[in-house]
């Protein structure tokens, strides 16, 4: 089980770039009872023969990555699932791209803390290429919506540090906006 | 913190870009590139991301691009950070705190030195094939 929901939700978006997503969305909700995401991609998707072993242990596409040939993002997330009266829906349709959604029960012990979701959006906004992620995060009573796209738009290039320190401080205040409500 | 808006980021950019006029932003010929995989973030790849864009900033360089990639296969030295300046070997370095973090601004980048005792091999073949 990762040690927080951020790990997974780094794990499926990573997953969602290197499949050639253009778009990916990331929908967060955070509430009393339950904690869940939704991770959907434009990329290429998977047939039903690669989407039973993709929950496998230590499965990876051959050449997906440069150097390693073993991965576990989805079935951590089956674990923790599992362990925590979660579900999880995956579904894919090749060519058209895959959505992974996941809700676990915010009140078991054993449900990861979400994380520091602003740091963790950063990060996945700084993979090389153009593609979009937007992040749409919900609790309650209350909301933003934020996307790479947009962030470019006001800033420039999010691969120079003095860029990325203005994004973090924005996510973070976004962030902290509705967590402090 | 107060919630900021895209507006208020667009004039945040403007006075930094004002302050740093006096460089060349364009000429980008340097790139780090820290390993968020799920190994590197277990072992604190998030501060040392951190402490990168800050002491970039805080030295105002602006010819270094920061990138994330995934796990670069050196799992037992994380975090992992690979530095790529011209006219030096591109280097990856392993076990990156936040102290280490600055130093590779500060003496690999501004002072062109290597570090002692964090230089890593490449991953071993067997696990590139």
């Amino acid at each position: 089980m990762h040690a927080s929901i951020c790990d997974t939700l780094s794990d499926l978006v990573q997953n969602a770039l290197e499949a050639g997503a253009t778009r990916v969305e990331l929908d967060v909700y955070t509430g009393p009872d339950k904690v869940s995401a939704r991770v959907t991609d434009n990329g290429k998707g998977m047939d039903e023969a690669t989407l039973k072993q993709a929950v496998e242990p230590f499965y990876s596409e051959a050449g997906k990555h440069d150097h390693r040939r073993v991965g576990l993002g989805l079935p951590l997330l089956y674990q923790t699932a599992q362990a925590v009266n979660g579900t999880v829906d995956l579904r894919s349709t090749p060519g058209q791209g895959t959505t992974v959604a996941f809700a676990l029960d915010a009140k078991h012990l054993d449900t990861p803390p979400l994380g520091d979701l602003a740091a963790t959006v950063l990060g996945l906004m700084t993979f090389r290429g153009d593609y979009d992620l937007v992040l749409t995060r919900k609790t309650p009573t209350a909301g933003y919506s934020v996307s790479r796209r947009e962030l470019t738009d006001a800033l420039g290039d999010l691969s120079e540090a003095s860029n990325l320190v203005l994004a973090r401080d924005f996510l973070e205040s976004q962030e902290s906006s509705i967590t402090e409500e | 913190m107060a919630k900021l808006t895209l507006d208020d980021l667009r004039k945040l950019r403007e006075e930094k870009q004002k302050a740093m006029e006096k460089r060349d932003p364009s000429n980008k010929d340097a790139q780090v590139i820290v390993g968020m995989g799920t190994c590197g973030i277990a072992a604190g790849a998030k501060e040392t991301f951190n402490a990168i864009i800050d002491e970039l900033d805080a030295k105002g360089i602006t010819h270094v691009l920061v990138r994330q990639t995934g796990c670069m296969g050196l799992c037992h030295s994380e975090p992992t950070v690979e530095v790529v300046v011209p006219h030096m070997p591109v280097v990856i370095y392993g076990n990156v705190n936040i102290e280490t973090a600055k130093q590779i601004v500060t003496d690999h980048i501004i002072n062109k030195k290597l570090i002692d005792n964090h230089i890593c091999d490449k991953p071993a073949m067997d696990i590139v094939r």
